[in-house]
């Protein structure tokens, strides 16, 4: 049987990168990718498991990882913002329409933003705005009014037809 | 958040989580984390032990029993039941009703099991297994025992599931032919937590309607199904919701008599 542990040893890949860290128990998936890898771009914003910043692909889905503890993505694969752009640092499609719609003010929920609509063009590559709009419930920005961020989406998705 | 200093364990089968649960007074089983851990960020709840049930394969299953009964394991989660071919046979309105609860990064994470365990009396699926006859199958160390939602959903966060215990499966009836389920609520925004959810299942013309938010528990009434009848029901049950900034206590008992005639009318439509 396992035993209970504080701290323990895990193994994550981040952006295809593998980390091997010792991380508390008590610390969570957000802090871990912020504070201890120093990948930056995933926010904290509300901290409540609310606003969607902290979104990031865990195993191919998308998680906030403010509601996760680091010690349970041992074995796991992660992407961040900092992983959709090509090793070139040539931006996604995503990125490219988030920039050409205008589809950020402060920025804040940006990171979230992309790796919710990254997932929901992975699902379904051409979504309907009533779609779109689903697929981003989960992230809360307070300046575009989400107009700008649905048009990226969309624009981004036409392009891959 | 920095988190209360906490003990962390992750074990593989039901039985070694059970034993982890009873080895402790304050272990708490972590399901999807979409409730325990913010709670554990404001310190509500500072468990001494989690027990990480995500990687115990058998409570992730959803399967189909002889008479056609749905058996949810307590960790699968609402996107994975929302893409179950036996939940769209069996008890679609599961997986119809999972489509709009929170978001989809919570739908990715949250469980039916801890849906039902936390028993906020805003949650889905508490109103949804009284109405459909849902039983809930708890394990203890040397025990287990099968429950129906009316001995389950006890209080605000309070169910059947004593500490060093655990819900392992929910079993849901097959739909019966001539038999149909609704759902419906007002909610705090589009598909937000609800200001009053109902749900109702209708057989041979009777209606059975467990109404959420309204109480630490759901409240269920049964009447023949009309809108007079149901109406009627509602208003005998003599409801006494909250009172606060998002809906009057008035307001929530016209909602509900509202809600209890349109869940009762899809549930006729498709029966």
């Amino acid at each position: 049987m396992p035993e209970p542990v504080t701290e323990q040893t895990i193994r994550v890949e981040i952006n295809g990168e593998v980390y091997e860290q010792e991380v508390e128990a008590r610390k969570l998936l957000v802090h871990f990718i912020r504070d201890v890898v120093d990948l930056t771009g995933t926010h904290v914003g509300c901290d409540t498991g609310n606003c969607g910043a902290c979104t990031v692909l865990m195993d191919g889905k998308t998680v906030k990882s403010c509601m996760l503890l680091a010690i349970q993505a041992d074995g796991s694969k992660i992407t961040t913002v900092e992983g959709l752009a090509g090793t070139d640092g040539e931006l996604s499609p995503l990125q490219k329409a988030f920039s050409a719609s205008h589809a950020l003010q402060c920025g804040y929920c940006t990171p979230g933003m992309l790796l919710s609509a990254t997932y929901l063009l992975e699902q379904n590559s051409h979504p309907t705005d009533e779609e779109i709009r689903r697929g981003i419930q989960g992230n809360i920005c307070r300046c575009t009014g989400y107009v700008n961020i649905v048009e990226a989406i969309k624009s981004a998705a036409e392009g891959s037809m | 958040m920095l988190l209360r200093q906490v003990e962390y364990v992750r074990p593989e089968t039901v039985d070694e989580a059970v034993r982890l649960l009873a080895s402790r007074e304050d272990a708490r089983a972590l399901a999807g984390g979409q409730s325990l851990v913010n709670v554990m960020k404001t310190r509500v709840a500072a468990p001494e032990l989690v027990v990480d049930l995500n990687r115990v394969a058998e409570l992730r299953e959803i399967s189909t029993g002889a008479n056609g009964e749905l058996e949810i394991g307590a960790m699968v989660t609402y996107d994975e039941l929302i893409r179950s071919d036996a939940v769209q046979t069996a008890r679609p309105i599961f997986a119809e009703v999972a489509a709009t609860i929170a978001d989809v990064q919570v739908r990715n994470r949250g469980t039916v099991g801890g849906n039902l365990c936390v028993n906020d009396p805003t949650n889905h699926l508490p109103p949804l297994c009284a109405t459909t006859g849902a039983t809930m199958t708890i394990r203890a160390l040397a025990s287990e025992r099968t429950v129906s939602s009316d001995e389950f959903f006890q209080g605000v966060y309070l169910t059947a599931v004593t500490p060093g215990e655990m819900l392992t499966r929910v079993t849901v009836p097959a739909l019966q032919s001539g038999e149909g389920d609704g759902w419906a609520s007002v909610t705090l925004g589009k598909e937000g937590t609800g200001i009053v959810n109902v749900a109702a299942t209708v057989r041979d013309g009777q209606a059975r309607i467990a109404i959420g938010c309204v109480s630490a528990v759901p409240i269920v009434v049964e009447a023949e199904a009309d809108e007079v009848s149901v109406r009627k029901a509602v208003v005998d049950a003599n409801l006494d919701p909250p009172n606060d900034v998002h809906a009057s206590a008035d307001y929530r008992r016209h909602l509900a008599q509202v809600l209890a005639w349109r869940a009762v009318s899809q549930a006729l439509g498709e029966a």
